[in-house]
C-alpha cells in the first residue's frame, strides 16, 4: 500500500469520488463522522486518532460552524501533528459541505494527501447539525453518526437518515444514562428495528480506550478497503 | 501658479492642454541631477532644497484646476541610479468648467522607475468639488530592482459640500506583469452604490499608498488590519498596497502617513 | 447553445463552493453596514458596479477565447487588491472547476486545471465553464455579476435572519442594474483581442478589501469570506 509518494501530477485532480488519486495510487479510505451538536464527534475522533495513529498513516478533516474551533481542539489535544489536521469552513451550513456541495471538502482531503502522504485513513468530521444531516458518498466511503443518550432516548425511534443508514451509528456518553433517564436497552431496540442488521456501538469516553470496538471496526473497514486495493 | 496660466486660459476656452516633466538622473558626485524639468501652462515645477542623494520637486501649478476640459499630464521619470521625491505646493482641486455643460477634465499622471532607482510620488490631496468632473489615470511602470512609493488621496467635497465626479484609475506595473489595476468612480453620475455601504458609505477621504520594492520579493510583509478602515495587503509581487478610507483627508493622511514610516 | 445550461450553471445549488462565501456581507453586517433590506440593496448595488463588473469582464473574456487564461488570471491578481479576497477567489475556482469539470467534460477545463492545480481565480474558471457548457460570454457575465448579488443575499438571510422573501425581492430590484453590468461587461471582453486586458473594467469598492482583510483575520465567523 505505500508506494513512493509523488508530488508530480500527471494529470489534473480528480474530479469526485473516485477511488484512485491522479498518479495512479489508490487514495485514502474517507470515513465521515456526523452527528447532533454535542453528542461527542470530535471527542470520538480524537479517541480513534489516538487509537489508531501508531498503525495507520491518517489525517483529519473538520467542519465547524465557527470557523476552526473543533480543529483548533485537535490540535491542543495534540492527538495528531497540526499538518495532520484542517479545517472547512461551511458557511452557516454545515450539512451543506459534506452533502450538497462537497468540493471544499473534496479539496480538503486532497491537499492533506498531497501534503502528508500517502494517507490510508481520512476521517471527516462534520459540523453538529441535525438528525438529517448525512454525508455524500461522493465524499466518504463509510459513514458514522454519533448521537447520545443526553440528546433524549427517543432519538433511535425517531429514525432519521443518520441513524437509520449510517454505516455504524455510535450512543455516546452511555455513563451519563442513569443521570438523564435515558433506557439504554430501549435505545438498543429501537435501533435494531430502525437499522437491521447495521451495527450500533453504545461507549463511553470517560475513558478513552472505550473507542476500542469503533476502532476495530474502522480497522475492519482498512482492511476491506486495503485488500480491494491489491 | 505661473503667470502664464490666464493667458493661456484666455487663449483656448475649451480647455487647456499642459505637460509637465521631470527626468531625474545620477549627477555623477553622489546626488540627483534633473536634465529634464519643464513645466507647461498651469503646470510649474520647482526644485527644492534638500540633503541627502534624492533630488526635491514641487509640482507648484495645479491647485486652482483642472477645469472643466483640460487635459493636464505630468511625467515623472527616473533612470538607473537616480532618486527623486516629488510633491505638490497645495492640493488640487477639481474645478467646474466653465459654462453648463463643460467637459470632462483630464489629469493622467505618468511615473517610470528604472532599475536601481527611487521614485516617491507624494502629492498632496486632490479635492473633488461640486460641480465638477475629473478623470484621473496614474500609470506608474517600475523596472524589476526599482523602488516606487506612490500616494494616492482623494477628498469628496470641500467641507460639506457635495463631491463632484471622480473617476480613477491607478495601474502598476512591475517589469512586464500588472501589478495593481483599479479604477474607483465617485460622485454623481457614479456608478450606482457607489456611496453605499460596499464601496465608501459615506466617508468622504479615500487613498492609497503602494510601496514596490524588490525586498517584498523575498521578504513580503503579512497583510495587516490597520484600525478600522485601513489594511496593508500584499500585491501579487514585489509590492504592498495601504488602502483606506476616512471621515476627512487630515484623518486619511494621518493612516497613510503611519504606514509609510512603517513599512518604507 | 443550451439555454438550460445557463440555468445550471446559475443555479445557488450548483456544488461549487459559494455557499460557505458572504461576499463581504458578513464584515458588512459586523460593521453596522447591513441591517435591512435597504441596505443590503445598497451593498448589492455597489458590489455589483465594482466586484461584479470586473467579474463578469473577466469571465466573459474567458468565455470568448481559448488562449491567454493564464493572463487574465494574472489580471485578477491586479484587480483584486485585498490577499484574503485573492486567496477566496483562487479557492472558489478550484472548487467551481471541479464542478464544471464533472458537469460539462472538457479539454479546457482539464487544461486549466493542470495549469492551475490550486486553483486559477474563479471569474476565469467560469467564464471557462461557460463556454465548455456550450454558452456564450453574455451567459458568463450574467452569471459572474449575478453570483456576486445572489451570494450576500443568501448569506443576510443567515446571518440577520433577514426574511428570505424581502432578499429575493432585493434580487429582483438590481435586475436592470445587472442587465448594464452584463452589457458593459461583454463589451469589454470583446475589445480586448485589440486593446488588451487594460479594455477590462478594473473597478474597486474599497471598503469591500478592507473589510475583507479585517473578516479574513477574525477568529471567529461564519463564513469563509
Amino acid at each position: 500500500m505505500h508506494l513512493d509518494h509523488d508530488h508530480t501530477h500527471s494529470d489534473a485532480a480528480a474530479v469526485s469520488a473516485d477511488a484512485h488519486r491522479p498518479d495512479g495510487r489508490r487514495r485514502a479510505l474517507r470515513i465521515g463522522l456526523g452527528g447532533p451538536v454535542g453528542s461527542g464527534k470530535t471527542a470520538t475522533v480524537a479517541a480513534l486518532c489516538r487509537a489508531l495513529r501508531d498503525e495507520l498513516s491518517l489525517a483529519v478533516v473538520t467542519n465547524d460552524i465557527y470557523t476552526r474551533e473543533d480543529a483548533e481542539f485537535l490540535l491542543r489535544e495534540a492527538v495528531l501533528p497540526p499538518e495532520r489536521i484542517t479545517a472547512v469552513e461551511t458557511g452557516a451550513c454545515p450539512h451543506t459541505a459534506i452533502r450538497d456541495d462537497i468540493s471544499a471538502n473534496l479539496e480538503a482531503v486532497e491537499d492533506l494527501e498531497d501534503e502528508v502522504g500517502p494517507l490510508d485513513l481520512i476521517l471527516v468530521e462534520s459540523g453538529g447539525d441535525n438528525l438529517t444531516a448525512t454525508f455524500s458518498r461522493g465524499l466518504v466511503d463509510a459513514q458514522v453518526f454519533v448521537i447520545d443518550v443526553a440528546g433524549g432516548d427517543d432519538i433511535p425511534r425517531k429514525g432519521g437518515p443518520g441513524v437509520t443508514t449510517a454505516d455504524l451509528l455510535i450512543v455516546n456518553k452511555t455513563d451519563l444514562a442513569r443521570y438523564v433517564g435515558s433506557d439504554l436497552a430501549r435505545m438498543a431496540a429501537d435501533a435494531k428495528a430502525q437499522r437491521g442488521e447495521l451495527p450500533v456501538v453504545f461507549q463511553s469516553l470517560r475513558s478513552e480506550e472505550h473507542v476500542a470496538p469503533v476502532a476495530d471496526w474502522v480497522r475492519a473497514r482498512y482492511a476491506a478497503w486495503a485488500a480491494a486495493a491489491a | 501658479m505661473t503667470s502664464s496660466a490666464p493667458a493661456a486660459r484666455a487663449l483656448a476656452p475649451a480647455g487647456v492642454r499642459a505637460t509637465a516633466r521631470v527626468t531625474a538622473r545620477p549627477d555623477g558626485r553622489g546626488g540627483t541631477a534633473l536634465p529634464v524639468l519643464q513645466g507647461e501652462g498651469p503646470l510649474a515645477l520647482r526644485r527644492t532644497r534638500a540633503a541627502g542623494p534624492a533630488a526635491h520637486v514641487l509640482l507648484v501649478g495645479a491647485m486652482s484646476g483642472p477645469l472643466g476640459g483640460d487635459h493636464l499630464t505630468v511625467e515623472a521619470a527616473t533612470e538607473p541610479g537616480a532618486h527623486l521625491r516629488v510633491g505638490s505646493a497645495a492640493a488640487t482641486m477639481a474645478l467646474p468648467g466653465q459654462g453648463e455643460a463643460s467637459p470632462e477634465a483630464r489629469y493622467d499622471v505618468r511615473l517610470t522607475v528604472a532599475a536601481d532607482s527611487t521614485l516617491h510620488w507624494l502629492p498632496e490631496q486632490l479635492i473633488s468639488v461640486r460641480g465638477s468632473a475629473l478623470h484621473v489615470t496614474t500609470r506608474a511602470d517600475v523596472a524589476e530592482g526599482g523602488h516606487l512609493i506612490l500616494r494616492e488621496e482623494q477628498t469628496l467635497g470641500r467641507t460639506a459640500e457635495p463631491p463632484g465626479l471622480l473617476r480613477s484609475r491607478l495601474t502598476v506595473r512591475h517589469a512586464d506583469r500588472v501589478l495593481l489595476d483599479q479604477e474607483l468612480a465617485c460622485g454623481p453620475g457614479a456608478p450606482a452604490g457607489w456611496d453605499g455601504p460596499a464601496v465608501l458609505a459615506g466617508h468622504r477621504a479615500v487613498g492609497q499608498l503602494v510601496v514596490v520594492s524588490p525586498e517584498f520579493r523575498t521578504n513580503p510583509p503579512a497583510a495587516a488590519v490597520l484600525g478600522e478602515h485601513a489594511t496593508l495587503t500584499p500585491l501579487a509581487g514585489p509590492g504592498i498596497l495601504v488602502t483606506a478610507v476616512a471621515p476627512d483627508g487630515l484623518r486619511l493622511r494621518r493612516i497613510l502617513d503611519e504606514a509609510r514610516e512603517r513599512w518604507t | 447553445m443550451s439555454r438550460a445550461a445557463l440555468l445550471i450553471l446559475a443555479d445557488g445549488r450548483f456544488p461549487a463552493g459559494g455557499h460557505a462565501h458572504s461576499g463581504g456581507a458578513e464584515a458588512a453586517v459586523k460593521a453596522g453596514r447591513v441591517t435591512g433590506a435597504p441596505s443590503l440593496e445598497d451593498f448589492c448595488r455597489g458590489r455589483l458596479h465594482t466586484t461584479g463588473l470586473v467579474s463578469a469582464g473577466l469571465a466573459a473574456a474567458a468565455a470568448l477565447g481559448a488562449d491567454g487564461r493564464a493572463a487574465l488570471d494574472e489580471a485578477v491578481d491586479a484587480h483584486t487588491r485585498s490577499l484574503a479576497l485573492r486567496t477566496a477567489a483562487r479557492k472558489l475556482g478550484r472548487q467551481l472547476l471541479r464542478a464544471g469539470r464533472a458537469t460539462w467534460p472538457s479539454p479546457e477545463l482539464d487544461a486549466l486545471a493542470r495549469a492551475f492545480p490550486k486553483g486559477a481565480h474563479q471569474p476565469v474558471v467560469l467564464g471557462t465553464t461557460a463556454r465548455a457548457a456550450g454558452l456564450g460570454p453574455a451567459d458568463a457575465a450574467y452569471c459572474a455579476a449575478y453570483e456576486t448579488v445572489s451570494g450576500p443575499a443568501t448569506a443576510v438571510v443567515r446571518l440577520l435572519g433577514l426574511d428570505p422573501f424581502e432578499a429575493t425581492a432585493v434580487l429582483a430590484r438590481l435586475g436592470a442594474d445587472l442587465d448594464e453590468v452584463a452589457a458593459a461587461a461583454v463589451r469589454a471582453a470583446h475589445r480586448v483581442p485589440e486593446e488588451g486586458l487594460h479594455a477590462l473594467p478594473a473597478a474597486s469598492a474599497p471598503l469591500l478589501e478592507i473589510g475583507g482583510e479585517a473578516h479574513a483575520a477574525w477568529p471567529v465567523r461564519l463564513f469563509a469570506s
